[in-house]
């Protein structure tokens, strides 16, 4: 707790530019995280994610330093290289994407890796903290270096905010966007170069093991929340930088411990929080709303067999067994009895001696359903030509989804008729 | 000797790999097989910490549940939180596989893995740990031991379910009317990719694992177009990766495991530019041929 409050208060200006640091460097990712993964391509952030560690080793060889500057530049250059062939193979090769992606990224790691411990092996002392770029140390992100790659997460987030409009067409409709004008190949490139970066510099808190997660994960998170690009990109921006914070925290109280995991295991818990609580898209509120749905399904069925048998016996009002229902059209027969007492309790039927009638507003509820029915299978067999044994199956679902408004202009469009195409009578 | 032990347990876990390669990337699954190989990492540390011994049974159980685990979760954020299927397999392994590098770091005392070992294995160290037998006796290395088990295993299980594997992944939909579960056998190769996975973790690594599921298998379909060929030469690339692998991370003083994908890296690309049958040299020498045939006058 004591350590808590000391790094909340932000007192230490080394703790602010690592705070400073990580929660920038996160959140630009999540940014354009966001627009790869609204082109499904968040697998290639992985890929590049991978391929940028023989480059950070290329350029140590080079250079002999450390320099940050050296480091982005030979990630940049390895980065680009790995999606060039990924996207030469699954354009000119019987190989499927997937399988380019997942060669290039452990192929183009494996050569990472075999220079990486050729360079531990020679013996130069300069090189040690290269691998923390395998999961990172936010810790570690002071001084120059912290200048560094703060610029460039600021230049990725500019960019993204300055070609906004673009990159959201292309994400969703590049054909479309090409009928506008815009250059798409260039906001492609752009996107592409935009995604290298994010990865050289997000591992440097995370480490090029798990970046990609800092692409995908806050995007995916965010999507729950919004169905629109703006408010998604604020939201993965918001909840990468939050990760962040933590690393930074974690890194903070446990200096030997890799910043990556803790940030990754932050948002991931953010994101399945999201996908299971998140309103509308969460697969809470899609169960409940599927629910619904099949309740009313159930109820409207019902009302309308309890219709056609009074209409057989020409006493809408008679009374009926379960068993009669059941004869009539099958149901499970624990479900209707559920939907019954439903439908009593909300005041559509009542229940005598075990004989179950309508109400009132029953009966005039069950007649609806029949009439929508019977109006769209005229409907489709009149205006769409349609033989009329093929009708029943559509009109069986599209009976519940009528509203009001259609039901009065399909009523005007057929003129009030009398009969549908199996020369049942309509009721009004 | 060592030389020989290192590269018979890495051929070994190779052809294990590629065999069961083929039929992810023709199922365009390669990609799950790269997250079910990140994502068993928790089960073995859980286990680890539970027997306090690196190679256990409890470890191969503890990790193929794992595997079958992420593959179960991938396909629920997909279908019940409707996910885009490559953000579910993201979201999916960088999780338990942050989870379980967290895990190493939290137990660093207790569990003999570190960070570094997990990414590449330590292949190398094979014919150190031998396995002696109750009267004193040297058998050999265990890894040697444990590699020609899983691939004794492996070779089993595709005998046994060949024609259920080929079936589904060919044919997915055909199999089901033939009364063939699609769901069982899917879960089936992914428990074995799991396994395979875990065994080979000690010697290779978490991701480079990936390389061996992929490059091998990838490249052979670049040289056939029958599936039994396409088996017969991943198993001759994978002994010929391993050889030419060691003798690359002699001369360069680096990791064997790096080493044995660069080669196998190498030797995608080659094919990939001089394959006869769809190399893009000779398709583009064909293409010219054509052309030119075309553009003869008649006569």
């Amino acid at each position: 707790m004591e350590t808590f409050k000391e790094f909340f208060s932000f007192s230490d200006p080394s703790i602010v530019s690592v705070v400073v640091g990580a929660v920038l460097l996160t959140a630009s990712s999540a940014v354009v995280g966001t627009f790869t993964f609204l082109k499904k391509k968040a697998l290639v952030g992985d890929a590049v994610a991978h391929s940028v560690l023989p480059g950070i080793c290329l350029a140590f060889i080079l250079s002999g330093t450390k320099n940050p500057i050296w480091m982005i530049l030979g990630a940049f250059l390895t980065g680009w290289i790995s999606l060039l062939i990924i996207d030469h193979i699954t354009t000119k090769s019987k190989i499927k994407e997937d399988t380019a992606i997942a060669l290039i990224l452990s192929v183009f790691f494996g050569i990472g890796i075999l220079m990486l411990t050729n360079i531990q092996h020679s013996g130069n002392a300069a090189q040690t903290g290269l691998d923390s770029f395998l999961f990172g140390k936010a810790a570690a992100l002071v001084g120059k270096d912290l200048i560094v790659f703060g610029i460039v997460a600021v230049i990725l987030i500019v960019t993204v905010g300055l070609f906004f409009k673009e990159l959201k067409l292309i994400a969703f409709d590049s054909n479309y966007a090409r009928a506008l004008g815009i250059p798409v190949k260039w906001i492609d490139l752009l996107l592409t170069s935009l995604t290298v970066l994010a990865v050289v510099t997000g591992i440097q808190a995370v480490g090029v093991v798990l970046m990609a997660a800092m692409l995908i994960t806050p995007a995916a998170a965010a999507r729950f929340w919004t169905n629109d690009v703006f408010k998604m990109t604020l939201i993965a921006a918001v909840m990468g930088g939050i990760s962040g914070l933590s690393g930074a925290y974690v890194s903070y109280v446990a200096p030997a411990m890799p910043t990556g995991p803790w940030i990754v295991m932050i948002i991931s818990a953010i994101a399945i929080t999201s996908f299971f609580i998140a309103p509308k898209r969460g697969i809470f509120a899609r169960s409940i709303q599927q629910r619904r749905l099949q309740r009313l399904i159930m109820d409207e069925n019902l009302l309308k067999e309890l219709y056609h048998l009074g209409e057989k016996d020409e006493d809408p009002y008679k009374g009926r067994t379960v068993n009669e229902i059941i004869e009539e059209r099958f149901f499970p027969r624990k479900a209707l009895k559920v939907a019954l007492r439903r439908l009593k309790r909300q005041g559509f039927l009542v229940k005598k001696n075990g004989y179950w009638s309508y109400t009132e507003a029953g009966k005039v509820k069950g007649q609806r359903v029949v009439k929508l029915h019977r109006l769209w299978e005229l409907y489709l067999s009149k205006y769409m030509k349609i033989a009329p044994d093929h009708v029943h199956e559509d009109a069986e679902t599209v009976e519940h989804i009528i509203t009001p408004e259609l039901e009065a202009q399909l009523e005007r469009m057929l003129e009030y008729p009398e009969f549908d195409p199996h020369e049942e009578k309509i009721p009004y | 000797m060592d030389a020989v032990y290192i590269i018979l347990t890495s051929s070994l876990f190779a052809i294990s790999c590629g065999l069961l390669g083929c039929f992810l990337i023709l199922r365009k699954m390669a990609m799950v097989g790269d997250a079910i190989s990140h994502a068993v990492l928790p089960g073995i540390v859980i286990a680890f910490l539970i027997t306090g011994t690196r190679d256990s049974f409890e470890m191969i159980i503890g990790a193929a549940l794992l595997g079958i685990l992420c593959t179960f979760l991938i396909e629920f954020f997909n279908k019940k939180a409707k996910l885009q299927t490559d953000a579910a397999i993201g979201v999916t392994f960088t999780s338990l596989f942050a989870l379980g590098v967290i895990l190493i770091s939290v137990f660093a005392g207790q569990v003999d893995l570190d960070q570094e070992c997990v990414l590449y294995g330590e292949i190398a160290y094979v014919p150190i740990d031998l396995w002696i037998s109750d009267s004193g006796q040297n058998m050999g290395p265990k890894a040697l031991y444990v590699s020609a088990l899983t691939l004794i295993v492996n070779i089993l299980f595709i005998r046994v379910g060949f024609k259920q594997l080929y079936l589904t992944t060919f044919d997915p939909a055909f199999a089901a009317t033939t009364g063939i579960s699609v769901a069982l056998w899917n879960y089936l190769l992914m428990g074995s990719v799991s396994m395979t996975t875990v065994a080979a973790f000690d010697s290779v690594g978490a991701i480079l694992v990936v390389a061996l599921l992929v490059a091998p298998p990838a490249t052979a379909y670049l040289l056939t177009d029958n599936f039994k060929k396409m088996m017969l030469i991943t198993c001759g690339i994978a002994i010929i990766i391993s050889i030419l692998g060691y003798y690359l991370a002699v001369l360069l003083d680096g990791s064997i495991a790096g080493a044995v994908v660069t080669v196998a890296g190498i030797l995608f690309g080659l094919a990939y530019l001089f394959s006869p049958s769809s190399g893009i040299l000779l398709k583009r020498i064909n293409q010219k041929k054509e052309a030119e045939k075309l553009a003869m006058p008649k006569v």
